[in-house]
């Protein structure tokens, strides 16, 4: 043998090493905001496992412009390979009266702000992402994961559906009533930390 | 058109999402869009369906507190 043993492969694999590390830092606030939305405070975890996963995998990865994504992806598959191995009985939640509230129509019921020409969105606004952050842990992961990955973080139904190993309808009935449970809660958030009120005093 | 096809309150309100996702069948659609056409209520639910999706889409900037920042870069640094 002509060549130094060894020397070539660990010279490529310290250059694939540094260009994983570069990506991988420079994706970490994206992908800890993910993972904060999905778990909340396990979002280290996540993330490290994901990253440990990542770079196993690192030469499947053919553009690294994709590498955002690409890390996401494989961040959404360590959560929902978590989530399996959680007790089994992470099934559907039964329906509640779900299908009757309508947070557009107890807004204008319960009128927090008579004085607004935008009821609705002054509600809205009373929320600070740490808020946001607390409703949204308050949903039972099956409908928090769909509700985060396609309204917050842009993945499509059907990406969802392959990252989260769940059919394509599954997906979309979770999206529905995570949506109506995202808004009941976002109700009972505002009634149980007397929202508005600290709203109205603070600022 | 045939009034048969006409759709509630309830069943445009419970579909709106999916209706601003353009994920309902072209059938539903019209239904729909017929029912906004003169339900002022339903108008008002979808203005507030569009802006709890913008609320939602906008909600959480990206935050990456110093402390977990080092951890995690130093993490990566061991890899």
């Amino acid at each position: 043998m002509s060549e130094p043993l060894g020397m070539q492969p660990i010279a490529i694999e310290d250059e694939t090493r540094e260009a994983f590390q570069k990506l991988a830092k420079e994706q970490l606030p994206a992908l800890y905001s993910l993972a904060r939305r999905l778990v909340g405070d396990g979002a280290e975890d996540l993330v490290q496992e994901a990253l440990v996963r990542a770079y196993r995998a690192f030469g499947g990865l053919n553009d690294e412009r994709a590498a955002g994504a690409w890390l996401k992806s494989i961040l959404v598959n360590v959560f929902r390979d978590a989530l399996r191995r959680k007790a089994r009985s992470v099934d559907e939640v039964p329906v509640e009266d779900l299908e009757d509230f309508s947070l557009y129509r107890r807004l204008i019921e319960a009128d927090p702000f008579p004085y607004s020409d935008s009821l609705h969105l002054d509600f809205l606004r009373s929320f600070d992402a740490e808020d946001v952050r607390a409703v949204l842990l308050a949903l039972p992961e099956i409908y928090r994961a769909p509700l985060v990955l396609h309204h917050m973080d842009g993945f499509s139904t059907k990406e969802i559906a392959r990252l989260l190993d769940v059919p394509i309808g599954t997906v979309l009935a979770r999206l529905h009533r995570g949506r109506k449970r995202f808004e009941r809660e976002l109700w009972s958030y505002a009634e149980r930390t007397e929202l508005l009120l600290r709203k109205a005093q603070g600022s | 058109m045939s009034n048969d096809a006409a759709i509630t309150c309830a069943e445009a309100v419970d579909k709106l999402w999916q209706y601003l996702d353009g994920a309902v069948s072209t059938e539903d659609h019209e239904r729909i869009d017929a029912h906004l056409s003169f339900c002022r209520s339903c108008c008002g639910e979808v203005e507030f369906a569009r802006e709890l999706q913008r609320f939602l889409r906008d909600a959480d900037r990206y935050e990456l507190p110093e402390d977990v920042r080092a951890r995690l870069e130093g993490f990566v640094e061991e890899l």
